[in-house]
């Protein structure tokens, strides 16, 4: 069963995260998230393993 | 405001110079405009050079106020090299571990110098009056330099070969020329008013209150940040280490913050209460700030060449102030020493805006990140933000992305002047950055550092293996072995060096060459290049 990697990925983690600001820059609240689900989707059929999705879920569930 | 009433802690008289009065106007090599950190530094590295240096101030005193606190181990070694390292880190705090908080929870800490075997260490806090009274003592040794305080610039006339300055000074106006001058005059510099350039860039609207306070507290010496905590709920504060019990609190208020208000000492010393509870504590210094990240589009304007922040200005998350200001001194003075004395021509000159641009750009880029996560723009930036403060204490990932400020670090420069590698290196020396430090024994027996024994000039530092190659003129020749001892090993692990290899350091200590094994021919054309008389 795979496992989901939460370890950083990222040789450049703040990159990472510019790229997700300047996503949203300029969007309201609702359209950036539904910008958010969109990449959801994307990133969860590039995953493309329910075991690791379901686990991503429970961990964003677990973080409020 | 009583609380800043305090200090004027270090006064200079105004001296009449002869200069002032001279029938035709005096010409001089070099002056330097502003007696801060950037300026002080500039001065005192080319004075140690053998080029005279006119520095000029239009105060009379050493600014008090909450200003620079965080200096980096690379502007320490600067700073060490230029004689006042050691005394700095005797006076000041020394730091390397942060720690950042969500709510009140640490959610995690990092240690900016992991490593053993330097010199200097990762951060010291001090003052930035101490420093700059050090340098100001340091250049007071230096008889190249001639320091004139209350001698103001006020204008300013490029000409083909050189520059003519009117400073006005309580004595009235004179004038100057200078082959080259340097602007060292701060955020709000009047030598770029007086050329008219604008400073274009991005202004952050949130708040900061800056406030300093006198505090006996037994808290350990560490950066600490946090994101909401519940004395200050919904914004961020930073804590850090000042020597004297002098304690740096730096309180985010939102864009909408009132800043008459937020600075009644009653208003301020209430936060502070919920941020410290019952210990006592004294105000020493307030203040509201609101951060810009910008630059100049170029440092150099013919014979006028900006340093510090009258060239780049960043938020101060990140120490990256007055610590590149003092590397773009360093990388200076090296230069136009080698220009003024005919050993290189001025278009090495170029090589200082294009390295310290690359730095300029590096530092703003970090701070406008940094920013962007303590103070998001919008709603939806906010909430993506959260969401990484959310999944930190869970995910590794989202810690790397908690960005509270990364702390300055030397460039390492993309530059000509660097001779690229024909063998591959590992270790932590990389091209173009400064050296990395490691103990060393001297020849007498006595410990010592790598950075302390190539002090300001080019040298070769070989691990010998038979004769030594022929130096071109000007490159000191430095054997690991001889020389200098590697007592703990670490010169071969931080440079990969195997027997004959050799390592070419310029002036300021970066290294810009390196072979397994070396020919005089290839010394003397890395040094040319380093020199920019090839591309």
């Amino acid at each position: 069963m795979s496992k989901l990697e939460t370890k950083s990925r990222f040789a450049d983690p703040d990159a990472a995260y510019l790229a997700l600001v300047e996503a949203r820059r300029g969007l309201s609240e609702e359209q950036a998230a539904a910008l958010d689900t969109r990449l959801a989707l994307i990133l969860a059929n590039h995953i493309g393993d329910l075991d690791v999705l379901r686990e991503a879920i429970a961990l964003a569930k677990a973080a409020k | 405001m009583t609380a800043n009433a305090r200090k004027s802690i270090y006064s200079y008289g105004y001296r009449r110079s002869p200069d002032q009065d001279a029938a035709t106007p005096v010409r001089r090599p070099v002056v330097v405009v502003g007696a801060g950190p950037v300026g002080l530094a500039c001065a005192i590295d080319l004075g140690l050079r053998g080029v005279p240096v006119v520095l000029i101030d239009d105060a009379d005193r050493i600014g008090e106020g909450s200003r620079g606190i965080c200096w980096s181990k690379r502007t320490l070694e600067i700073l060490d090299r230029l004689g006042v390292g050691e005394k700095l880190v005797a006076q000041g705090v020394t730091w390397k571990i942060g720690k950042v908080f969500l709510g009140d929870d640490l959610v995690f800490s990092f240690d900016l110098l992991p490593e053993a075997g330097h010199k200097m260490p990762a951060f010291i806090n001090l003052q930035q009056y101490y420093l700059e009274k050090a340098l100001c003592d340091r250049a007071g040794e230096i008889g190249e330099i001639d320091l004139r305080w209350k001698n103001k610039l006020v204008g300013l006339e490029p000409r083909n070969d050189h520059v003519r300055l009117t400073v006005a000074t309580d004595d009235g106006p004179y004038t100057l020329d200078a082959d080259w001058l340097i602007a060292a005059d701060g955020a709000r510099s009047s030598t770029r008013d007086l050329l008219g350039l604008t400073f274009a860039g991005v202004t952050f609207e949130d708040k900061f209150l800056i406030a300093d306070i006198r505090m006996a507290a037994n808290i350990s010496t560490e950066r600490r940040f946090w994101f909401d905590p519940s004395f200050h709920t919904g914004q961020s504060a930073l804590m850090h280490r000042q020597p004297d019990n002098v304690w740096r609190i730096d309180l985010q208020l939102g864009p909408d913050a009132d800043v008459v208000e937020e600075q009644k000492p009653e208003r301020v010393t209430a936060r502070l209460k919920r941020m410290l509870g019952d210990r006592p504590f004294e105000l020493e210094w307030i203040s509201i700030y609101r951060f810009n990240c910008r630059r100049l589009g170029r440092f150099v304007h013919g014979r006028v060449v900006f340093v510090g922040d009258s060239a780049h200005q960043v938020s101060p998350f990140g120490a990256r102030g007055a610590n590149s200001g003092i590397q773009d001194a360093e990388n200076l003075a090296w230069k136009l020493a080698a220009v003024l004395k005919g050993e290189a021509g001025p278009a090495l000159i170029d090589s200082y805006e294009r390295e310290r641009i690359q730095a300029a750009d590096e530092n703003i880029a970090h701070s406008t990140r940094s920013t962007d996560f303590i103070a998001p723009h919008t709603k939806a930036e906010r909430n993506l933000r959260n969401a990484v403060l959310a999944l930190a204490p869970r995910a590794d990932f989202a810690q790397r992305m908690i960005n509270s400020g990364r702390l300055s670090v030397a460039t390492v420069y993309d530059s000509p002047l660097t001779t690229p590698d024909e063998e591959t290196f590992a270790g932590s020396a990389r091209l173009g950055a400064p050296a990395p430090d490691c103990p060393v024994r001297r020849r007498d027996g006595g410990a010592s550092h790598l950075l302390q024994s190539v002090p300001g000039e080019f040298t070769l530092l070989t691990m010998r293996n038979g004769a030594v190659p022929p130096l071109p003129a000007g490159v000191r020749h430095v054997a690991v072995g001889e020389d200098v001892v590697d007592s703990d090993g670490l010169f071969a692990e931080r440079f990969d060096a195997t027997p004959g290899a050799a390592y070419l350091l310029r002036p300021d200590q970066h290294l810009c060459a390196r072979w397994r094994h070396v020919d005089g021919a290839k010394i003397a054309a890395a040094r040319d290049r380093a020199l920019g008389k090839r591309a």
